[in-house]
């Protein structure tokens, strides 16, 4: 398969817009991918021809939605190599998945039982696991990073002991680019017993994510990161686990009998799946994942990684630029400031220049005051994006430096 | 320095052709704006926008209130400078009655007040028509 990332581009109709008068270069695809045509095309389909609810209604109608939006949960169950299609849970997004498995957690951990996170979470597996910490007395570690970014592995394997129940980590860091090595770390977690949760909210589109392979628990992932709509996600679990996991929302869907005084709930998926579906999302993230698997992956992680070359080539020409998160293995997301200005002023004199990246914490607060900067400046990579771009970020970055100082 | 006024600054602005320009006046504003110390820089006087923090500190009394401003970020301090163009040594009546959705009109500044811009703009504005309001009670 060949691969083009300016026939990509093509494929986008956002990425033809223009932004203040000059072409938008996207470069925030750690916040969000964009939509092919193709994942446009899907959901107009969907609801133009198809939309009814489903797992219910005896119409034709209903039978397309249904079996669309089965479908769509087997192409993710293959994707990410479940072994059943019904250990795919829908959900509105990694935040909410990782909140399913929380919801359990704080039920069943006690005081005395230990939770491991990392030094790189983003909040929605750091927040999370502090609260369900709180509620049910358990204790919240936090493993190391080094001064590049990356995990420090020795010291992670330290804090594993009997009494760890439970270890949250990204697969891929949003704010740093950094990889995981997951398949050290998994294992580790695994010779005490705990159980793993991989936040994949990055990972998803740049991970190889094969989750028998990788012997986690649980991994977490949005549809939005790997070009699907907003507010559809996916919490895969073992089917093990799951089957007796504590039920997250009640209603309808989620049940088997219901009376006045009890109900009981059904099986899996639809017993961590109340109410109706976004259907729509799981119809489209479907879509994404075709398109996505049709492209030449190991061609389009060559591409991700020579942008990222590229970028630290001409970063070396930008006086005072620091780049944050030089771990070896990491994806295309540059984070950097430039000493003696602010990541907001350069955000904003990027965006004047038709530049889009994210400026900030990143969603991760303790992070920034472990790296000991307010915030960065975050240009993060994806399948469309190309050389021109990086050298249209860097001409770009001139122009503000002059301007700030 | 003394601040501008808000006519010397809608007519510094309208003089630019270019966005450069424009913003560089901005930039070159927030660089003038005296700093503000350190020591007054606490988690109570801050306006925390998402990408920026701004401090504010009032003194003098209703007939005449002084606004103390700084942020981490230029381009904010240069559009705190434009705020307080229009508010700092105003009676808390004053402050009240000024329209200040017409300004940042004028100024063109809708960017800057979208609901993304974390820049605590919209928070300066909500702060000080709350400390004039307070002052009349």
């Amino acid at each position: 398969m060949s691969f083009n990332p300016a026939e990509i581009k093509k494929q986008f109709p956002i990425l033809q817009r223009q932004i203040d008068g000059n072409p938008l270069v996207y470069l925030d695809n750690a916040a969000t991918t964009q939509k092919p045509q193709a994942v446009l095309d899907a959901l107009s389909h969907y609801y133009t021809h198809c939309n009814s609810n489903v797992h219910r209604g005896a119409h034709t109608l209903a039978d397309e939605a249904t079996r669309l939006y089965e479908a769509a949960r087997e192409k993710v169950a293959r994707f990410i190599n479940a072994y059943d299609k019904k250990e795919v849970i829908w959900t509105a997004g990694t935040t909410e998945a990782i909140n399913i498995v929380a919801n359990g957690a704080k039920q069943l951990l006690k005081s005395g039982d230990e939770v491991i996170v990392t030094e790189m979470e983003h909040h929605a597996n750091l927040v999370t696991w502090q609260q369900v910490c709180k509620i049910s007395g358990a204790s919240l570690k936090v493993a190391p990073i080094t001064d590049d970014g990356e995990l420090d592995v020795a010291a992670f394997q330290k804090l594993l002991n009997g009494n760890t129940r439970l270890v949250a980590m990204p697969h891929i860091s949003n704010a740093l680019g950094t990889i995981n090595p997951l398949h050290e770390l998994i294992p580790m977690a695994k010779s005490v017993n705990a159980l793993v949760l991989v936040d994949g909210a990055q990972g998803i589109a740049h991970g190889d994510v094969d989750v028998q392979a990788l012997g986690c628990d649980f991994y977490a992932f949005s549809g939005h990161k790997i070009f699907a709509p907003t507010g559809i996600g996916v919490l895969w679990g073992k089917a093990e686990i799951l089957s007796d996991w504590p039920v997250w929302q009640t209603g309808g869907e989620m049940i088997s009998v219901v009376t006045y005084d009890s109900a009981t709930w059904g099986e899996l998926p639809n017993r961590l799946e109340a109410g109706t579906p976004n259907i729509a999302g799981a119809v489209g993230l479907g879509a994404a994942i075709d398109w996505f698997s049709g492209l030449d992956l190991e061609a389009v992680k060559a591409h991700e990684q020579l942008l990222m070359q590229k970028a630290v080539e001409l970063s070396t020409g930008v006086d005072g630029l620091i780049i944050k998160g030089n771990a070896p293995h990491k994806i295309g997301v540059f984070s950097f400031i430039i000493e003696g200005t602010h990541p907001a002023d350069i955000g904003f004199l990027l965006d004047k220049q038709g530049i889009a990246i994210r400026t900030g914490d990143h969603c991760a607060q303790p992070l920034m005051k472990r790296l000991g900067v307010p915030g960065t400046a975050r240009a993060s990579f994806s399948i469309y994006n190309t050389v021109e771009d990086v050298e249209a970020l860097f001409k770009a970055l001139q122009k503000v430096k002059m301007m700030l100082m | 320095m003394s601040l501008p006024t808000t006519d010397e600054i809608l007519d510094d602005l309208a003089f630019f052709d270019s966005w450069e320009e424009r913003y560089k006046y901005i930039i070159d504003l927030g660089k003038a704006l005296p700093a503000f110390p350190a020591e007054l820089q606490t988690p109570d006087r801050l306006v925390k926008g998402c990408q920026s923090n701004v401090w504010l500190e009032i003194a003098g009394d209703n007939e005449r209130i002084e606004f103390l401003v700084d942020s981490d970020a230029v381009i904010v301090k240069g559009l705190l400078v434009l705020v307080l163009a229009a508010y700092n040594n105003k009676s808390a009546q004053q402050i009240l009655a000024f329209d200040i959705d017409a300004y940042f009109k004028q100024l063109d500044l809708e960017r800057h007040i979208s609901p993304t811009r974390g820049n605590g703009l919209k928070s300066i504005v909500a702060r000080i028509n709350s400390i004039a309001k307070a002052a009349l009670a």
